[in-house]
């Protein structure tokens, strides 16, 4: 699979990867009520890259306060998790636990 | 300071202790028997259970220098060389401790208990052990756990 | 990693062996955090306000440290200013939690320490600590937190997900929604709305905080401390003083029960100041009243929620505003409240909104399953009353709307495979569910949710030279984990049980673990295990083929032996005799393995409560009881029982008596188990047990978390039970006497 070094598609991939992301809506002036979108990802960190390009500081809020769930799964560390094609992911506030 | 000689796990021990210190600071400071636990020191919890002379008390809350010339018995005393007491037995069987920092004053309690009553209903060992706080079992295998031992000592199978 | 069926065959997991550690704890051998003690050491004690909010305008410690005996005082001052760095702003706030700076926020807030000789020595120092305060008015609950002109805690906070937020008390904001919350509404035959609250409760766990520091002139030092993660302590006490971590060594003491509450620091970052200032070990342990006063409870709540459904038993709408109390700082539990409120349900059209109230209470820590039986007591309490109005059948209104896989959840993603219909079809089935009432009883149903967190984990697996294995974990065991462990590994290597040890290892002796919480130790901790002993399994058959000299492929390793199947001449080895080879085939045998666990699987729990209620006093005794919940898969059946048994009975606790009463300063009134009274072994019932197995596919034997999802239905179970022996709704725990006798009461007015 073809993409750029930081894991962001690249222009020749063949499959584009469209992962359906869900935001928090504690985040919606940060990106103009766009809480639900369509991003071409191949991991979280890539996906956390391209949105925080299209909506600049949210990348920082999404990696430091967020958990990430993909297609119903709750990670807690999800840097390098792949996505593939069709990946829900949801964006969620982290919980701890006792 | 005061100088006490009492008898301790059935050793004769001396120790020195202070007018107003507990049996429990002396068990645990002054004679390394960790064994007796803390979690209230007001009496309320009876993690600190001992047995002075026959009799069930909160170590926190008698003087160190009541012990003189007196019996204590506490956790580390009850199995005998190297065997378990049935009720330790039956405690790590049936699975009646989880963090375990009560167990120590639940097999005290419950020894006492089954020295005097060897047939105690579901109800009397409820009460008989009221004085000691379990946060982590509901009490259920606990209580299960000394039934089962009385049984045993009634040499029926549990 | 194989897929977990439900025709897995064990030989280990499922049964009910006896723990490792069983012998030292019922012996009294077993050292618990205040059971250490080093030549020298003193002993510390904290200062704590006695005001419930004011402003620190001076602190005298000269006099304390003239006293002979007084070896060193600290202050705020003492400890770095963590406040300039974003990053660490709940490192911050847990160190100006721990020591107080400018202001304090709570009453019982540690002001000042000190390392005295003996303990008398250390009173009477903290006796002569002069604090000036500028005494300001309290914020003592939500109400009056939210009040126009309210007093502020902090000036500079300001409500994080809100729109150009002013100043205020409310730290956070949290929103989930689906839908559109009027159509659902719109949709609804039946609509319930009732706001409910709920009062500041403690952990109660029984062994109070304790450890032990020594530092050196080298500035390494080594800290005994009973904890439910010794990493955590290592990383926020060397944060808090600004130590290397590799100068920290971290070592874990058993631990008497945490429930949440021993996942954050109080006293380890002040012995080990007290320690590098006094050249001496400081042993530091609180009093009950001071676990009370200065430690996490789980503070009070306020919750509004609206539910619709339609005359068949369809729900259609929820609507959920949650207000927690944080306590002193930011960070209540209302995040995971939100998630939690209606994530039983299939909902199509739904709202939650959820505020972080700072008040000034003790900073609020975990609490097992954190946020979500206050939220489980507002929706299940509701679902009743629907089910009432709707005469459907309480379980089978449930089953109607219950979650399940693919079904979207309140807070976002789909749910994976669950057994919550499982679960509620066990309680249907039970015959306690049948069993008939006697007057004045009454029985109530609610069910249960919670995560199941994954985190990082390490472990190893040794091979001994006699063949029996030691596995070393970095993850406290509060509750009997270290017997599932050995399970994992005896299962996995085929071997005895009995061969296998268990040690929580120290923070330089094991890689890292995130605390033991989330109910996540044999969910990933014992996934770590399971990786080890695969490893090893992979180093014995390379051992093996080499002392046969064949290819390793052609060796396959069952029953706890290596053999060659499609050899007759070559005799299968077992462990003892590879182990006892194994210098000279390439030294020890260790597997090793780290994790980021993937694969959680969510809990649900369904519970049946009886109650009988005095009419003349407005007593609740509980008289049944019976606990369902998926498991996943129980490895050691006895210590899920036991988490069940020891959830509900806080669950009890929380819903009948416990709650923390402050007078009109602030002060709490009842900072000991004699005011404070969790249930002892008379106010309960033996607890009924069913485990409900519906494996979670991300678990190579199928666990789920299980430690945490029983606490969260007895609330509404037990208000339920109560509300059908009265025929009165109540809205408000606990339900002590005096507030029952009131609701039957005025009920009898009413009609
Ligand atoms: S420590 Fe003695 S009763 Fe609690
Ligand atoms: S086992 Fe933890 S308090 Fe009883």
């Amino acid at each position: 699979m073809e993409s750029n070094w930081d894991g962001s598609a690249s222009p020749f991939q063949k499959e584009r990867k469209l992962a359906h992301v869900t935001l928090p809506r504690s985040l919606s002036e940060k990106v103009e009520g766009e809480l639900e979108l369509e991003v071409d990802a191949r991991n979280v960190r890539a996906l956390i890259r391209a949105l925080d390009l299209r909506f600049p500081g949210i990348g920082e809020i999404l990696s430091g306060q967020t958990a990430v769930a993909i297609d119903g799964e709750i990670l807690s560390e999800a840097g390098i998790e792949p996505l593939s094609a069709q990946s829900e992911v949801h964006f969620l506030p982290r919980v701890g636990g006792g | 300071m005061r100088h006490i000689r009492a008898t301790v796990d059935g050793e004769a021990t001396e120790f020195l202790c202070d007018e107003g210190s507990t049996l429990l600071d002396a068990l645990r400071d002054s004679l390394q028997k960790t064994g007796t636990k803390e979690g209230c020191g007001t009496g309320d919890c009876g993690a600190c259970s001992v047995i002075f002379d026959g009799r069930l008390v909160c170590a926190c809350l008698v003087l160190a220098a009541e012990a003189e010339g007196a019996t204590v018995e506490t956790v580390e005393g009850i199995s005998k060389e190297g065997v378990l007491h049935p009720l330790q037995r039956h405690f790590l069987e049936d699975a009646a401790l989880q963090c375990g920092i009560c167990t120590p004053g639940f097999l005290v309690a419950a020894k006492n208990l089954l020295e005097r009553n060897v047939d105690p209903s579901e109800e009397e060992v409820r009460f008989w052990l009221a004085g000691n706080l379990c946060r982590c079992t509901g009490y259920d295998k606990i209580i299960r756990a000394v039934l089962n031992t009385a049984a045993e000592l009634r040499g029926e199978s549990s | 990693m194989s897929a977990a069926t439900g025709e897995q065959k064990f030989r280990w997991v499922g049964t009910r062996p006896v723990r490792p550690d069983g012998h030292d704890k019922v012996t009294g051998r077993a050292r618990y955090g205040a059971d250490f003690s080093l030549p020298g050491m003193l002993c510390g004690r904290v200062l704590r306000s006695p005001h419930a909010h004011a402003r620190i305008l001076k602190i005298d410690t000269a006099e304390a440290l003239a006293l002979e005996g007084v070896h060193a005082v600290l202050t705020g001052d003492d400890l770095p200013d963590l406040t300039s760095s974003e990053e660490s702003s709940s490192l911050s706030a847990a160190s100006r939690n721990i020591m107080a700076r400018d202001k304090v926020l709570y009453h019982g807030h540690a002001v000042a320490a000190v390392a005295a000789s003996t303990p008398e020595v250390a009173r009477e120092a903290l006796a002569l600590i002069r604090v000036e305060y500028e005494v300001l008015e309290s914020v003592l609950g939500i109400e009056e937190a939210l009040a126009d002109g309210a007093p502020l805690l902090d000036e500079e906070l300001r409500t994080k997900g809100e729109e150009d937020p002013k100043p205020s008390n409310v730290a956070a904001k949290v929103m989930f929604s689906n839908g559109d919350i009027e159509v659902g509404f719109a949709l609804a035959d039946e609509i319930v709305e009732r706001e409910f609250t709920t009062q500041a409760v403690h952990q109660g766990y029984i062994e109070p905080h304790a450890c032990l520091a020594q530092m050196g002139e080298d500035g390494k030092a080594t800290l005994w401390v009973s904890s439910q993660g010794q990493f955590a302590i290592r990383s926020m006490t060397a944060g808090i003083l600004g130590v290397e971590l590799s100068h920290l060594r971290v070592i874990p003491a058993e631990i008497g029960g945490g429930v949440g509450g021993k996942t954050t620091v109080y006293l380890e970052p002040l012995a080990v100041a007290l320690s590098r200032k006094s050249g001496r070990p400081v042993k530091m342990v609180m009093s009950r009243e001071e676990v009370f006063r200065g430690s996490g409870p789980a503070l009070g709540t306020r919750i509004k929620v609206k539910l619709g459904a339609t005359r068949e038993g369809r729900l259609v709408a929820a609507q959920a505003l949650l207000h927690y109390e944080a306590g002193g700082f930011p960070g209540s539990s209302v995040q995971a409240g939100a998630m939690t409120i209606f994530s039983s349900y299939a909902l199509e059209h739904l709202e939650i909104t959820g505020y972080d109230v700072v008040v000034n209470k003790p900073k609020g820590a975990a609490y097992r399953a954190p946020g979500a039986p206050m939220a489980a007591f507002a929706t299940e309490s509701l679902m009743d009353e629907l089910a009432t109005r709707l005469e459907i059948d309480p379980v089978d209104f449930r089953l109607r709307n219950a979650a399940k896989e693919g079904v979207q959840s309140a807070f976002g993603p789909r749910f994976r495979r669950i057994g919550l219909v499982e679960t509620l079809e066990a309680i249907q089935a039970h015959p306690h569910y049948r069993a008939p009432l006697k007057p004045n009883q009454g029985r109530g149903v609610a069910v249960g949710f919670w995560f199941n967190a994954g985190l990082q984990s390490s472990a190893s697996v040794n091979v001994n030279e006699d063949g029996t294995v030691s596995v070393v974990s970095g993850s406290p065991d509060i509750g009997g984990s270290r017997a599932s462990l050995a399970i994992m590994a005896a299962e996995e290597l085929g071997i005895e049980y009995e061969a296998v040890d268990v040690t929580v290892a120290d923070t330089a002796s094991v890689g890292f673990n995130d605390v033991t919480g989330g109910s996540r130790v044999t969910f990933a901790t014992g996934m770590a295990v399971i990786e080890s002993a695969r490893e090893v399994i992979q180093q014995l058959r390379e051992r093996a083929a080499s002392i046969w000299d064949v290819e390793v492929d052609q060796v396959v390793w069952q029953e706890g032996r290596a053999c060659v199947p499609d050899s007759k001449e070559i005799e299968s080895l077992d462990l003892k005799a590879i182990a006892d080879q194994a210098g000279e085939t390439g030294g020890p045998i260790t597997g090793r393995h780290s994790l980021s666990a993937r694969g959680v699987g969510m809990g649900f729990g369904a519970h049946i409560c009886d109650v009988q209620v005095d009419p003349e006093t407005g007593r609740v005794e509980v008289v049944r009881y019976t606990a369902v919940q998926d498991a996943g898969r129980a490895i050691h059946p006895s210590y899920v029982e036991g988490q069940m048994q020891g959830g509900v009975a806080q669950g009890i606790g929380w819903a009948l008596n416990e709650e923390y009463i402050y007078n009109a300063d602030g002060e709490l009134q009842n900072p000991g188990f004699l005011d404070y009274r969790i249930p002892v072994a008379s106010d309960l019932p033996m607890i009924d047990t069913v485990i409900v197995e519906v494996p979670n596919d991300g678990h190579p034997y199928g666990v789920r978390g299980v430690g945490e999802v029983p606490i969260v239905a007895p609330l509404p179970a037990v208000a339920n039970a109560v509300c059908a022996a009265t025929g009165v709704r109540f809205t408000d725990l606990p339900l002590s006497p005096p507030r029952v006798l009131k609701g039957i009461e005025d009920a009898e007015t009413v009609s």
